[in-house]
Formats: structure tokens, C-alpha cells, sequence
């Protein structure tokens, strides 16, 4: 029997591993994702046949309790609220690492003679090694890890859905404070591993419940700190970071319960989660440990040094919806840039009807998708999705950027630092460096903004002030509406 | 313990393999559908909760259960709903282009 399991297990990974190599095309991602979930469904069934099973009643309770809510949270959130929602269910996960490798110390504890009623029940369960050093230092690991994910993806969730605020949170003394809670951390950590011993009767069962509850709580103070500092730019690297927490989370389990699938599919999901997390530092041009830090993101509505925006000495050109609409019905090639302020805007479904617009008098329309546009790895692409745009249509940066000096209009919207040149020519921006897409080679640029406010990282943005651009200032969703009306009438 | 690091390095490097050829277009529904996957811990949850007799154990694993079913139930359906929502420039009768 138990070699069935084992056989089942790897079926499991089989199965992550092919669904997962099927997501490399949007064609087959569908299947691929369905052919994982078969492979959670066998894991979780050869797991009842593990042993013998105790209380089947909670078992049930606990997965129809848990599946409903996942389902209804699935089913009913908007599409907008997406990255939120990914920021919970990766908490969700989080969470259960930790609470599995709390459940594990818990029947350490009950097995240990001289616990009193617990002892009794601990015989029936089956045979139980002592918790050595290496036990608990996992199980440390799991503890840690899960908290901090939790924690931390719960303070993403809060800033994503702007129930925090965006702008990076610091107080004096935060990072010395970070760095105590760490060192706390790891000594309850320690004294966790302390607390094992090669026999029941070496372990210290004080030292192992205390250690757990302060690294716990610890854990979870750490998240909510190494969080809240990082500014709303930046959180498609945090969303990213924490996806790969989870995935680690799940393998510290899985070393800890001696059990195959877990290992393989945390390993799988946390490699997942670290190359989502170098791309998007690579299109940020920055380091991790430079995103980590912080401070450096906030809101684009920040205060920032200049009040309406505009700098005295350079004058942007405003333009009208109808000079806008002329411009697009006339060009060969129209490329569209969305940013963060067309998903606040909740303007997709506005930029699709304009495009089906234009693409019926034969303007060819073409969307240029930036790694960072909005607020976790490829949220534009699923707001696009949404509203109906044919994946086709979307590039990434490296291929559409030869293609802006054939291009006769750059539709900017909502995005700022992605496009913002300085990163190309001026070395001291604090933004040099980042690739970013060329709209400003483009034949006109057309930026559709609320205002002349600089984006995340409080620079200017000289694309708005260049002889080729005009901005067209209102709500995004507004304006593409007008303008899309505006183009019907031409 | 040591074979368990085997087996975990490599299916690291298979992950990075498989994850370095998808495409932009599908990185959220990548995030979302390996977070699904991170849910594994269902297994541990089940076994903590149903197969052990220690009191204390069971309840923290009945909590265990209860995120886990939430992240692999919830992350595998918002993935799917994302999913068939990309679509392929459509064909002449776009009605009629249903897949599942």
C-alpha cells in the first residue's frame, strides 16, 4: 500500500509538472491548469490511504468548509481585484505550511510521556520519532516561511486593494526594528531546536511550545515589516516574491512530513515564483535587495515636490478628443501602452471598443505590454483578456520596440516611468537604466492622464513635455469613451 | 533526508525549465495556478487532521485544512476562470468559437 502512495504522489507531480509546462501557450494553459488540479485530486486521495483514518468527520468538514469559500471568493471577485485575490489565496497557503508544521510540533508535544492525557491517545497514533535537531530546525523553516508569507501577503492584499495606503510606510527606526525582529525570530527558532532531542525524554517540551509561539509570532511581525515599506510600483516583484515564499513554504513541509509530492511541487512553485521575480526586477533595472529595502515606490497621486505636476519651465501640449480621434483614424499603425491607470480607470473594456473601432477602418492595432505595467506580473495582459483582446495583439517590449519608428500613434495610457525615456539618456534618473518601451521614436504620442503628476518614483517625465506628444488629460475611461464616439462620427 | 534534497534541487530545475519559456501574456495565471499547486500542503493538512489522535494536533490541523482547501479550491478555479478568457484573434463567426 504504501508503495501505491508513493506511486501516486509521483503521478501528482507528473501531472503539476505537464499542466505546468502547458501554460507556456495561452492555447493549452486552459487544459495544462486542469491537468494540475487532477494531480492535487490524486495526491489528496492517496493521502486517505495513508492510514487509518481517526476522524473522518472533521476531514470532510474541513475541505467542504474550505472549498466553498474558495470557490465563492473564485466566482465572485472582479476580474480588477485580481491581483488581491492572489495575494490572499497565496497567504492561504502560507498559512497552512505553517499550521501543518504547528499541527507536527503539537503531536510531538502530545506523544511525550508525561503529558498527561495526551499521553494515552499518542500510543494509538501510529510510531512517533522523537523531534531531533534537524526535525525542528525544519519545522522551524516551515514556521517562519509560512508566517511571513501570510503576514505579508495579507499586507500586499491590503495595499493592492487599497485598503493600505500604496505609498511605502516607514517610521524612523524600521529598519533597526526589522532587523530585531529577525534576530528575535531566529532565537525562538533556536530555542525551538533546543527544546529536540534524540529521545522523548532528552526533548524539552517547554522549549519546543514556547519557541514554536514566539517564532510564530515573530514570523508574522516580520512579514507585515519587510511589506509594508515597499511602495505600489513595486509590488508585481513583492507578489512575485511572496508566490515563491509559498512554494518554499509547502517543500520545508514537505521535508519535514517525509513527503514526496510536497517537495517536489514546493520546489517547483518556488523556482516558479523566483523567475517571476528576477524578470520583474530585470524590467525594473533594480535589485532585489534595492526593491526589498523600500521606499522607493509610492502612489503616482503622492504629493510629490511639484503640486498640479506641471514644471514651470516646460510646457506640455494638451490636445482634444476630436484632433485624437482624427489622428488615430488617419494612422497606418496605432500602438497602445497600457499602464497601472488604465486598471484603476477600469478602462479596458473602453480601449477595446475603441481599437475594434479603428481596426475596422484598417488601422492596424498592436498593444505594447511593459513586464512592470501595473501591479503584479502580467496584470495588464489579464485586464486585456478580460475585455476581449485577442492575445495575439499584445506584445512584450522586446518585440514591439523596433516597431515604434513605423508607428504613426503611441497610445499612452496610464503609464508613466515604462515609457519615460530618461531611462535611455539621463544618467542621473533614478529610473536610468530600466528598459523601458520607445513610444517617444513613434511618429505622434498621445498621452491620455489625470494630470501632469510624475509617476512612482517622483521623477519627471520628459515624454510628456517632447514636441511629438500631447497629453489628453481627463479619466481614462472617460476619454476613450469620447474618443471612441468621437471616431465613430469621423 | 539527503534523497529528499535530491529530489527537491531537481525538481527545482525542471520548475525553472518549464517557467522560463512562459510568456508574459500568462504570468498571472502562471502566479496563480502554481500558487493552487503551493495548496499541496492539503496532504499534511489531511493526514494532521484525520489521522491523529492528539487533540491539539488535530484542531491546528483542521485550520490547516480549512487555507489549504481555500488556496488549491480558490486558486485552481480563478485560474481557470482567467484562463478562458485569453483568447485567439477570432475567426469569422466569432459565436461559434467556443472552446472549452
Amino acid at each position: 500500500m504504501q508503495n501505491a502512495i508513493l506511486l501516486a504522489y509521483l503521478a501528482a507531480a507528473v501531472l503539476f509538472i505537464l499542466g505546468m509546462k502547458r501554460l507556456q501557450s495561452p492555447a493549452t494553459a486552459r487544459a495544462g491548469n486542469r491537468q494540475a488540479a487532477l494531480g492535487m485530486l490524486v495526491a489528496v486521495v492517496a493521502t486517505l490511504l495513508i492510514q487509518e483514518i481517526l476522524s473522518p468527520v472533521e476531514m470532510i468538514a474541513g475541505c467542504a468548509v474550505g472549498a466553498t469559500i474558495g470557490l465563492l471568493l473564485a466566482r465572485r471577485v472582479a476580474m480588477t481585484s485580481m491581483p488581491e485575490l492572489v495575494a490572499v489565496f497565496n497567504g492561504f497557503g502560507g498559512l497552512a505550511s505553517a499550521l501543518v508544521a504547528g499541527g507536527e510540533i503539537a503531536r510531538y508535544l502530545a506523544a511525550a510521556p508525561g503529558a498527561g492525557a495526551f499521553a494515552r491517545v499518542a500510543q494509538t497514533s501510529a510510531a512517533l520519532a522523537p523531534l531531533d535537531a534537524s526535525a525542528a530546525a525544519i519545522g522551524a523553516l516551515c514556521i517562519l516561511i509560512g508566517a511571513v508569507t501570510f503576514s505579508g501577503s495579507f499586507v500586499a492584499f491590503g495595499k493592492l486593494g487599497g485598503r493600505l495606503s500604496g505609498n511605502p510606510v516607514s517610521f524612523p527606526g524600521m529598519r533597526v526594528l526589522t532587523a530585531l525582529i529577525l534576530l528575535g525570530a531566529l532565537a525562538a527558532g533556536g530555542y525551538l531546536i533546543y527544546g529536540a532531542g534524540a529521545s522523548f525524554a532528552a526533548m524539552d517540551m517547554q522549549a519546543i511550545l514556547w519557541g514554536s509561539l514566539a517564532l510564530g509570532g515573530f514570523a508574522l511581525a516580520l512579514g507585515v515589516l519587510l511589506v509594508i515599506p515597499i511602495g505600489g510600483a513595486d509590488m508585481p516583484v513583492v507578489v512575485a516574491l511572496l508566490n515563491a515564499y509559498s512554494g518554499l513554504a509547502a517543500a520545508a513541509t514537505g521535508f519535514m512530513l517525509d513527503n514526496t509530492a510536497l517537495i517536489v511541487s514546493g520546489a517547483l512553485v518556488g523556482a516558479s515564483g523566483l523567475i517571476l521575480t528576477s524578470i520583474m526586477c530585470e524590467a525594473m533595472n533594480r535589485s532585489l535587495l534595492n526593491v526589498l529595502l523600500g521606499g522607493f515606490g509610492g502612489e503616482s497621486d503622492g504629493g510629490g515636490p511639484a503640486v498640479e505636476g506641471a514644471r514651470e519651465d516646460l510646457t506640455a501640449q494638451e490636445t482634444s478628443v476630436e484632433d485624437v480621434a482624427i489622428q488615430l483614424t488617419y494612422a497606418e499603425q496605432v500602438v497602445i501602452v497600457p499602464g497601472y491607470g488604465m486598471a484603476v480607470a477600469q478602462a479596458q473594456h473602453q480601449v477595446r471598443e475603441l481599437a475594434d473601432m479603428l481596426q475596422a477602418r484598417g488601422v492596424t492595432v498592436k498593444y505594447a505590454i511593459h513586464p512592470v505595467a501595473g501591479r503584479m506580473p502580467g496584470h495588464m495582459n489579464v485586464l486585456l483578456a478580460e475585455a476581449d483582446v485577442p492575445y495575439d495583439q499584445l506584445y512584450e517590449m522586446d518585440d514591439i520596440n523596433s516597431e515604434f519608428a513605423m508607428t504613426d500613434v503611441s497610445l499612452v495610457i496610464g503609464a508613466n516611468d515604462v515609457v519615460n525615456p530618461a531611462a535611455r539618456t539621463d544618467k542621473a534618473s533614478p529610473v536610468y537604466g530600466m528598459p523601458i518601451l520607445d513610444v517617444d521614436r513613434s511618429g505622434a504620442v498621445v498621452a491620455l492622464k489625470r494630470s501632469l503628476r510624475p509617476g512612482y518614483s517622483g521623477i519627471e517625465n520628459m515624454l510628456f513635455y517632447h514636441e511629438n506628444t500631447r497629453m489628453l488629460f481627463g479619466d481614462a475611461k472617460d476619454s476613450l469613451a469620447n474618443l471612441a464616439a468621437a471616431v465613430k462620427n469621423l | 533526508m539527503l534523497s529528499n534534497l535530491v529530489i527537491f534541487v531537481l525538481a527545482a530545475f525542471i520548475g525553472f525549465e518549464i517557467i522560463s519559456k512562459v510568456p508574459q501574456t500568462l504570468h498571472t495565471p502562471l502566479m496563480s495556478g502554481t500558487n493552487a499547486i503551493s495548496g499541496i500542503t492539503i496532504v499534511g493538512a489531511l493526514v494532521a487532521t484525520g489521522m491523529v489522535a492528539a487533540p491539539w494536533a488535530k484542531w491546528i490541523g483542521f485550520a490547516a485544512l480549512v487555507v489549504a482547501a481555500i488556496n488549491v479550491v480558490g486558486g485552481f478555479l480563478v485560474t481557470d476562470r482567467m484562463l478562458q478568457m485569453f483568447k485567439p484573434k477570432q475567426r469569422p463567426a466569432p459565436d461559434a468559437t467556443e472552446t472549452s
